[in-house]
């Protein structure tokens, strides 16, 4: 299971300021945190109020890759700041991401191909927004999936996307994204693997940590490969360990916890 | 009819490892051995990479093992009460590639060996052979834990590969080969859980992943052969899909398992039907070892001279690439 840590995103106040000061501190103990609790990517977004987000992108790339070196999956809607992102990274990243648009793929996945990177490919588009059925959101990930074999993506770095929503306004939509996850493993083989921006499904609601890791273990199930979340949420984490133990991906010890977050899967 | 061969895709492989040293690595030996390495299920070498065969340790002991049966103490007639002796026949003439030395006179009540009676006889069967040492204590945690400490310090640089470390008795055997740079054979019980937690184990202590050997314990023919084979198989399966803490060549005691199986033991006189002792034994042994093979044995521990050449003619049939 790969946790994408998506605690570096100019959303929260210290990275917020920590941008606009250029102080280093917040954004490199988050780096090191997420990475220390088991994050096997650290997700980078700027926010949408940094004045020079191209500039505060580079900064935050270089900043996290000073204490760590972790992969990075870069965040932004503006694929020119991800293609300069892309040239600093030292890894092969992450791009969070793309819609099954053909504007948007003709301009992601090659880029991808280019910087050996990763997509994160979402089950929606402008025109359909996102779907209300899992059938219709397949569909789109079909497009992604034809695309990557267009470009030359190979299938297992096209990371489908179902999308969820919180669950105290669309209700309907957990199931429709859990069949999703399990019709998109039929797509490709290999398969295209799968993630979600997990935090968005207790979005104002009380007990989310509750709803979180509830939700990680269920959509695992459905065959969730990864999830952009709050890697130093322990319970979060243990929950996912144990999910692996339970559907016999990884050999059970006393210690799967802690191999959980020292190893990266 | 054209037959599309499918390929498994595995992630990941057994880490390969070096036993002994020679007098450029700090250590006496005249070669090293080094096992596992594999990229697949036993010797699908049309799937994935065995840069290195299974070998034969064979079995030495430290007092005369009366018990054996007499078949077995024939073919070591005239040196089972020299340790150094033994060796040397096992490795000259019988070609073992390594040496499993038992301290069983450690025992109390088998000898009650010093420390330094151990060491003095580790050392002899060092200088009667070249190949790579593999000690083990007498069984009896408090003992082992000074002798297998003192035989590692007074080997310091050898690179043996010392036994056994268990879940319950660990600290003391894991320390002195990390200080003292040898190689530790982690035991477990028939317990894929028991073993990778003993490999995280000793690997927390600091000891690195590359001088670890797996001895997931087996049964003989006929007495739980198939539940080890299992374990095996289930230890190289999670090692192909990438886990770590269980990617280790692993060693078998097949000679002590494979004769204490009635069938290797009583005479035709008992059981008419079940043919010549002496060849059945021997079978008994070769057929252990054989089949657990299968499973990813990267180290045999044997007895039998003629069990060994029946043996290491079936490894070599086996490392043989096939085609497919």
């Amino acid at each position: 299971m790969e946790i994408i840590g998506e605690r570096i995103n100019g959303m929260f106040k210290d990275i917020k300021q920590a941008i606009i000061e250029k102080d280093k501190t917040a954004v490199q103990e988050w780096a090191v945190k997420q990475t220390e609790n088991g994050a096997t990517w650290l997700d980078v977004n700027t926010g949408a109020s940094a004045e020079d987000q191209m500039a505060a992108m580079k900064w935050l790339i270089t900043t996290i890759q000073e204490v760590v070196d972790t992969p990075l999956a870069l965040d932004s809607t503006n694929y020119d700041i991800i293609e300069e992102g892309l040239k600093l990274c030292k890894r092969p990243a992450l791009i969070n991401s793309c819609h099954a648009d053909r504007y948007k793929i003709e301009r992601v996945f090659p880029m991808a191909v280019k910087y050996n990177a990763k997509v994160i490919g979402l089950a929606m588009s402008e025109e359909s927004g996102i779907p209300k059925n899992a059938e219709n959101r397949v569909a789109l990930a079909m497009e992604l999936v034809a695309a990557a074999d267009e470009f030359g993506l190979p299938f297992e770095d096209l990371y489908i996307d179902p999308l969820i929503l919180p669950i105290n306004v669309a209700q309907d939509h957990a199931v429709e994204a859990m069949e999703t996850l399990r019709q998109v493993k039929l797509l490709s083989d290999p398969a295209p693997k799968t993630v979600v921006g997990l935090s968005n499904v207790s979005q104002r609601c009380a007990n989310r940590k509750l709803i979180n890791r509830t939700m990680l273990a269920m959509l695992m199930a459905c065959g969730l490969d990864a999830a952009i979340a709050d890697a130093n949420d322990d319970e979060l984490m243990e929950a996912a360990a144990t999910a692996r133990v339970i559907m016999n991906k990884e050999i059970y010890c006393d210690s799967y916890v802690d191999l959980f977050k020292s190893k990266k899967y | 009819m054209p037959v599309q061969v499918l390929k498994e895709r595995n992630s990941s492989k057994v880490t390969s490892i070096t036993l002994g040293a020679t007098k450029e690595q700090g250590g006496t030996r005249t070669g090293t051995i080094t096992v596992g390495g594999e990229a697949s299920l036993p010797f699908l070498h049309f799937e994935g990479e065995m840069p290195n065969k299974p070998v034969i340790a064979m079995e030495v002991v430290d007092r005369v093992p009366e018990e054996w049966n007499e078949e077995l103490k024939a073919a070591f007639e005239g040196v089972m009460d020299s340790p150094a002796a033994w060796a040397k026949k096992s490795v000259e003439e019988f070609g073992a590639d390594m040496i499993f030395l038992k301290l069983q006179s450690a025992d109390p009540e088998l000898g009650n060996s010093s420390p330094e009676k151990c060491i003095e006889t580790v050392k002899s069967v060092l200088a009667a052979v070249g190949v790579p040492l593999a000690v083990v204590g007498c069984g009896i945690d408090e003992v082992d834990n000074k002798v297998i400490a003192a035989v590692a310090e007074a080997c310091a640089g050898e690179n043996l590969l010392l036994g056994f470390a268990t879940q319950e008795n660990y600290n003391t055997i894991v320390a002195a080969c990390m200080v003292h740079k040898h190689t530790v054979i982690a035991q477990s019980p028939l317990d894929i859980n028991i073993c990778k937690q003993l490999n995280i184990l000793i690997s927390e202590m600091g000891l690195p992943l590359d001088k670890i050997i797996i001895d997931p314990s087996i049964g003989g023919l006929g007495y739980g052969i198939e539940y080890a084979y299992s374990i095996g198989e289930r230890g190289r399966i999670g090692t192909l899909q990438g886990d770590k803490m269980l990617a280790l060549p692993t060693l078998g005691t097949i000679g002590f398992e494979a004769w204490k199986a009635k069938e290797a033991n009583v005479g035709i006189d008992e059981f008419p039907g079940w043919g010549e002792q002496a060849e059945r034994g021997i079978l008994w042994e070769a057929v252990t070892a054989s089949a657990l093979l299968q499973s990813g044995l990267d180290i045999l521990v044997m007895r039998h001279p003629e069990a060994v050449k029946l043996v290491r003619k079936n490894i070599g049939d086996l490392m043989v690439p096939n085609s497919l």
